[in-house]
């Protein structure tokens, strides 16, 4: 295996962990102000449904990025009036919710483009002209050719290509590495990366993250506090509808140019996996989603990893996020204690 | 005092949970632009308006009444086995080995050996969840999720390496000999003379699942054990304070229902393929949660509820073929009535408690 197969490698993995570390995330901020959130899943289907659509029909993805926001958000609000007005089993309400994405898309999608329930391909052509023309002719009439041009000709996110990219690659190592690894993602790569650092930051440098892990943690204590345990509860649960908004927008116009029927694949369950691995700290997510995306980038090169002694199927690596976290969940490798209150809808004392 | 009188409780709540979620169901058709009256009538006529239509409906009903039993038996523990899905997958397995490695002349010795194989591979698929759920307090939801993926990815790979037939390109299990053939409820009906239900595949486990409904009234209602896992499921530091074993209790609950979605295999797996092929579960697991909310955690409930979705499973399916409308509305529907009777089961349940109350007051 030579650097460049090993940056490849990277590269792929750093694509792949993306949306998992985004919806893991998501389930941090949930989890920590103690509303579980098994329908991360669910979500971020609905988002990359949503994003795709948008961006088909406008040509324009930032348009599709709002749209897939707004889409998990609107699952976000379900969940939140299920579990935190309602008092409803949060788990049950994530999988109603799962199962609603997983429903409504393939419904809708198969409504609006009449394909079986995936959206027209984003990348231009054709098929993508066919949507884009009704609105892009609307838009001339309302504010001109050229603004409606400019408007509708960005149906996916792009690769940044980060500065000196180029003129550093000629350094050993470093150079390629910068270049073909850390550059030329979409920028919700960047945004991914950065949400680390914020969240850590929010969680436990402001007065926000104070609350929120209380919630988390001891709810009663913040009630007595005179502060509202619903309305933080419910900010949680909305910062997790946009953080999965961002990784399902991710999914269908970064990672892939389009949405398919059931396009997450479980990704959501992994991103789950992944905050019990990180043990629901903010750093440890990055940790935890690379290690995941590595493992896929790598299943997705060697569909029969051969290592001399054995072959390893690519199942096996496939499964393995989910083995790692039995594991970790059994307390062999430290063990994982979630919030305290995680789960258990908050009663004001009668 | 009762907040609200018995009936109420278990009839009126979840019959406007149903109404509300049929009714967001019919404002999801009409915003795909169909007619909800015309899909409601081409669902009954496909699923209830022949008995070719019915043979399908009770096929499905019986995979759903056993995912259904089984989250039911371990929500009465107050453990939540979304696993449903693995331990069915594990069943199918369980019912392959079985009657691929032993020769059985007859059906009639097959099925309990097939019963025994797919309950022993469903109980063993939620051994770990269960034991790390008790020992370890990891909590069961997620090691039952993530084990069935753990299950899915184990079948494709036991299916595409190792029980895959010499020559075939198809990731599915050898046909199981001919001689455990399971009875069709058609067959049987024609032995006394009725056509019935011809070409469809519901069999002789539909009984067995009636069965099942009866046993487990009994385990849960009537007998130590049941006592035993409400008391757990109630309350745990009143059980434990009974001198009753948490890890015992949590262990057995979950492998009786892990051993209950595993059986749904003698019905898909044995009486309907008659070989294990890939995602021969097709979410069955996950109805079984539907079902079990819907049926109000009672075996009876369950047997109806399980009848329902087996009749929106059959109608769907006839949905997708004569209308525009594609079969995925049953999982919109199912997650309606997940949602409206699981999660927002304090929506409706608080305004009647209400109303209740106001019409007592009345009264006195």
């Amino acid at each position: 295996m030579d650097l460049n197969t090993v940056l490849q490698i990277l590269d792929s993995a750093v694509r792949l962990m993306t949306p998992l570390l985004l919806a893991c995330l998501a389930g941090l901020y949930s989890e920590r102000a103690g509303v579980f959130d098994i329908g991360l899943e669910g979500k971020m289907l609905m988002a990359a449904f949503s994003a795709a659509t948008v961006a088909a029909l406008t040509g324009n993805v930032w348009l599709g990025l709002c749209a897939g926001l707004l889409g998990a958000l609107m699952l976000s609000a379900i969940h939140g009036i299920a579990s935190i007005t309602f008092r409803g089993n949060q788990l049950i309400s994530g999988v109603a919710i799962n199962f609603l994405a997983s429903g409504l898309t393939v419904l809708l999608g198969q409504k609006i483009f009449g394909l079986g329930g995936r959206t027209p391909n984003l990348t231009p052509g054709a098929e993508l002209e066919a949507q884009v023309t009704p609105f892009r002719t609307w838009l001339t009439d309302v504010a001109g050719a050229d603004l409606a041009t400019w408007l509708t000709a960005t149906p996916r996110l792009s690769g940044i290509t980060l500065p000196f990219a180029e003129s550093l690659r000629p350094v050993p190592v470093l150079g390629p590495l910068y270049a073909e690894v850390v550059s030329g993602h979409t920028i919700l790569v960047y945004v991914a990366f950065l949400m680390v650092p914020l969240t850590w930051w929010i969680l436990y440098r402001t007065r926000f993250g104070l609350r929120l892990r209380a919630v988390g943690e001891n709810p009663a204590s913040v009630d007595t506090a005179g502060v509202s345990v619903t309305r933080l509860r419910f900010a949680a649960v909305a910062i997790a509808g946009l953080l999965c908004g961002l990784a399902g927008a991710y999914l269908a116009t970064g990672l892939s140019a389009g949405f398919v029927k059931e396009m997450t694949a479980g990704r959501g369950f992994i991103a789950l996996a992944a905050l019990i691995f990180a043990k629901w700290r903010p750093w440890g997510a990055l940790g935890a989603t690379f290690l995941f995306g590595l493992l896929e980038a790598i299943a997705n090169r060697y569909p029969n990893l051969d290592l001399g002694i054995v072959t390893v199927p690519s199942m096996f690596m496939n499964a393995l996020p989910y083995i790692l976290t039995v594991i970790i969940l059994a307390g062999f490798v430290g063990r994982a204690i979630p919030p305290r209150a995680g789960g258990e809808p908050y009663v004001k004392e009668r | 005092m009762e907040k609200m009188p018995k009936w109420a409780d278990v009839l009126l709540t979840p019959l406007i949970s149903l109404v509300l979620a049929m009714a967001i169901s019919a404002l999801v058709i009409l915003a795909i632009g169909e007619s909800p009256v015309e899909a409601l009538t081409t669902m009954i006529d496909g699923a209830l308006g022949s008995s070719y239509g019915w043979g399908f409906t009770l096929y499905y009903a019986t995979n759903f009444i056993f995912t259904g039993l089984a989250v039911m038996v371990a929500y009465h523990a107050s453990l939540f086995n979304i696993g449903g899905e693995g331990q069915a997958a594990m069943g199918g397995l369980g019912v392959a080995l079985v009657l691929l490695s032993v020769p059985l002349p007859h059906w009639a010795l097959a099925l309990p050996a097939g019963m025994a194989g797919a309950a022993l591979f469903g109980a063993a698929w939620a051994l770990i969840p269960a034991w790390l759920q008790a020992k370890r307090g990891s909590h069961i939801v997620i090691t039952t999720i993530m084990f069935n993926f753990i299950a899915a990815a184990a079948l494709n790979y036991i299916l595409v390496n190792l029980m895959r037939p010499v020559g075939s390109m198809d990731p599915a299990s050898a046909r199981f000999p001919e001689a455990t053939h399971l009875p069709k409820l058609s067959d049987m009906a024609l032995a006394f003379g009725i056509e019935w239900g011809k070409n469809t595949p519901v069999n002789i486990s539909f009984f067995v699942a009636i069965a099942a409904c009866l046993l487990v009234w009994l385990l849960i209602w009537r007998s130590r054990l049941g006592f035993e896992i409400r008391a757990f499921g109630k309350s745990e530091p009143a059980a434990l304070y009974a001198g009753i074993n948490p890890v015992r209790i949590t262990v057995i609950a979950m492998l009786i229902s892990g051993g209950l979605a595993g059986m749904m295999a003698i019905n898909n797996v044995m009486g309907e393929a008659e070989r294990l092929v890939l995602n021969a579960v097709e979410g069955a697991g996950f109805i079984g949660i539907a079902v079990a909310l819907m049926g109000r955690n009672h075996p009876l409930g369950v047997f109806l509820a399980a009848l329902l979705f087996g009749f929106l499973y059959q109608g769907g399916g006839e949905l997708a073929l004569w209308t525009s409308i594609p079969r995925e509305l049953i999982i919109v529907i199912q997650a309606l009535v997940i949602l409206f009777t699981g999660a927002l089961d304090n929506m409706v349940r608080m305004p009647l408690e209400r109303m209740f109350l106001a019409i007592r007051k009345r009264g006195a």
